[in-house]
């Protein structure tokens, strides 16, 4: 298999430029974030941060500083708003499982939308199993919330209600807002989840402005490393853990503090929200730039999701029709574009993803999609080379399909 | 949505970028579909075969993945040249031997593919109303798995439609 993988990887060889986009899947690490994290693997703050040493004492100073950061840019003053979590999947199953166990004597429902990723969708169909109802609110055909629905669901029995800030797959920026009053007209102690990963640095988010309970952010989606993540904890509500063991600075995640990924997270997000309003236009630019061209200049192309301010300043998620997804990824990483499909050919049906078929595209659609995601790193060059590389792909793909499917 | 690696081999590669064989056939004496687009995987196969029964061309056109696009091909190479007979004896085993193997979770491509082939002769004997005795009336394996996927996507089509309303 690993013998399979290698010639893969040489069949790449010779690429004059690579362009990755698969920025929801995993990052670059910027160098000036890796460089910020290095001295705290074998320098400095290598205790742990409940010990009393020095080396203890760096350690609980430096998470207590990068808490300090994230929860700034998160809108908060409070540090301890701020939990560390490995990551946003184990941020996204503490608030569920975590929440739903604080509370569990008092009410059994919960409401989430359908397009949340898998962390909360999965997550609430496995307590579903364990004798909650689960409510999933539909959406449009541009993946807004029906905020009717979302209000007849809530009653004086629901526990949570979950909603991304930004959908992670086609871009949606929810009107939290109004969907949080909207709970709280129902049901004032309800308590209102939001995936924010992909709001977070991205587009203007603020949990004090929201009164949002619970928020998760993690750091690879604002190009921070992999494995940390975050859950913000409104002051004084109650999360249960969900993991036992040796609790220290994190009183909801057991187990030895991951400083440098901590440093990480906290330099991505002062370097995201650092010329803010500059990235975010940089971003929107190039999105826009993807977009526009791939829908005009290519025929039979759907784009998922909405349009303008109310997209994820990164996000361009686009249906080639006829055209195989799986087929398209390979194609344009033999061509040095990394991009990733929205459906995945992994039983005997390729299975497309939820949140297409929530916006009501058909499978064949779902199957052609391919999902990109730019970052304030990208320049016009790269994009004008992803421009250059997708159609040729898109016709070869189309060539071999020919009239395959064409009734 | 799950996801699992897709280590494949250098042949299937190979066969995703330069296939053989591709692209409808004006002449073809027989064409023959399986799958839909709806589970991601549809092959269809040309066939011209002369009047000694002989497979003189093969080719395809496929909508799918890597491992879809390089077992069709491989199939209308396996093909050719062959006697109709020979040919029904093509089996998904020997096709994904012949393309160094797939990852397991792609077996259905080959078995698609040769399920394809399958309907072609099938179809090539019904038109000429001719019964030979090694084409037996119960559908192959290939056949059979083929009619399956087919039926499972249009469950799940309609399911999805239900749901709609």
């Amino acid at each position: 298999m690993i013998d399979n993988v290698r010639e893969l990887l040489r069949a790449h060889e010779g690429l004059k430029r690579e362009v990755y986009l698969d920025n929801e899947n995993s990052s670059q690490v910027p160098k000036e974030v890796v460089e910020a994290m290095l001295p705290y693997y074998s320098e400095y703050a290598y205790g742990n941060p409940t010990l009393t040493h020095k080396p203890g004492w760096e350690a609980y100073e430096t998470i207590m500083e990068s808490a300090q950061k994230i929860a700034a840019c998160l809108g908060t003053e409070t540090l301890e708003d701020v939990n560390f979590a490995p990551g946003e999947t184990e941020a996204n199953n503490l608030a569920l499982i975590g929440t739903a166990q604080a509370l569990k004597a008092k009410s059994k429902k919960i409401v989430i939308s359908e397009t949340e990723p898998l962390s909360v969708l999965n997550v609430a169909e496995m307590l579903q199993k364990q004798g909650y109802t689960l409510v999933k609110i539909p959406v449009d055909p541009e993946g807004f919330v029906d905020l009717q629905k979302l209000g007849d669901a809530v009653d004086n029995g629901t526990v949570l209600v979950s909603l991304s800030a930004v959908n992670q797959e086609i871009g949606t920026i929810q009107p939290l807002k109004a969907a949080i009053d909207v709970v709280r007209d129902r049901n004032p102690d309800a308590i209102f989840h939001t995936d924010a990963t992909d709001a977070y640095g991205k587009i203007l988010f603020d949990v004090k402005a929201l009164d949002v309970d619970l928020a998760t952010v993690g750091s690879y989606k604002i190009l921070g490393p992999r494995g940390v993540g975050a859950l913000y904890v409104k002051e004084g509500l109650n999360v249960d853990r969900i993991l036992e063991g040796q609790i220290g600075t994190q009183r909801l995640w057991p187990g030895v503090e991951n400083t440098p990924l901590i440093v990480g997270f906290a330099k991505a997000s002062e370097l995201a929200f650092e010329n803010f309003q500059d990235n975010i236009h940089h971003m929107r630019k190039l999105r826009d730039m993807l977009i526009s061209r791939i829908t005009e200049g290519i025929t039979d192309v759907r784009l998922n999701g909405p349009e303008g301010d109310r997209r994820g300043s990164d996000n361009v998620n686009v249906s080639f029709l006829r055209c195989e997804g799986e087929a398209l990824t390979i194609e344009l990483s033999l061509k040095g574009v990394y991009v990733s499909s929205g459906s995945a050919c992994t039983r005997r049906l390729l299975q497309p993803s939820h949140v297409l078929v929530a916006i009501g595209r058909k499978f064949d659609e779902a199957h052609g999609s391919i999902l990109m995601k730019v970052t304030r790193y990208h320049t016009e060059e790269d994009i004008e080379h992803v421009l250059e590389v997708i159609p040729k792909a898109v016709d070869r793909i189309r060539g071999i399909v020919g009239s395959t499917g064409v009734s | 949505m799950s996801r699992m690696p897709l280590p494949y081999n250098p042949k299937v590669l190979d066969l995703f970028r330069n296939p053989k064989n591709q692209g409808k056939m004006e002449d073809a004496t027989v064409v023959a579909v399986a799958g839909n687009p709806s589970c991601g995987d549809m092959i269809t196969f040309y066939l011209k075969i002369n009047d000694r029964d002989v497979i003189e061309k093969a080719s395809f056109e496929s909508y799918g993945c890597a491992a879809n696009i390089a077992t069709s091909s491989i199939v209308t190479e396996m093909v050719k040249g062959l006697a109709v007979e020979a040919a029904w004896s093509v089996s998904w085993k020997s096709v994904t031997e012949a393309v160094g193997g797939l990852p397991s979770i792609k077996f259905h491509c080959g078995i698609l593919a040769v399920g394809a082939l399958k309907r072609a002769i099938r179809k090539y004997h019904k038109d000429r109303g001719t019964r030979p005795e090694w084409l037996s009336d119960e559908i192959s394996f290939e056949e059979k798995q083929a009619l399956e996927e087919e039926e499972l996507a249009k469950l799940l089509s309609k399911r999805m439609k239900t749901e709609e309303k």
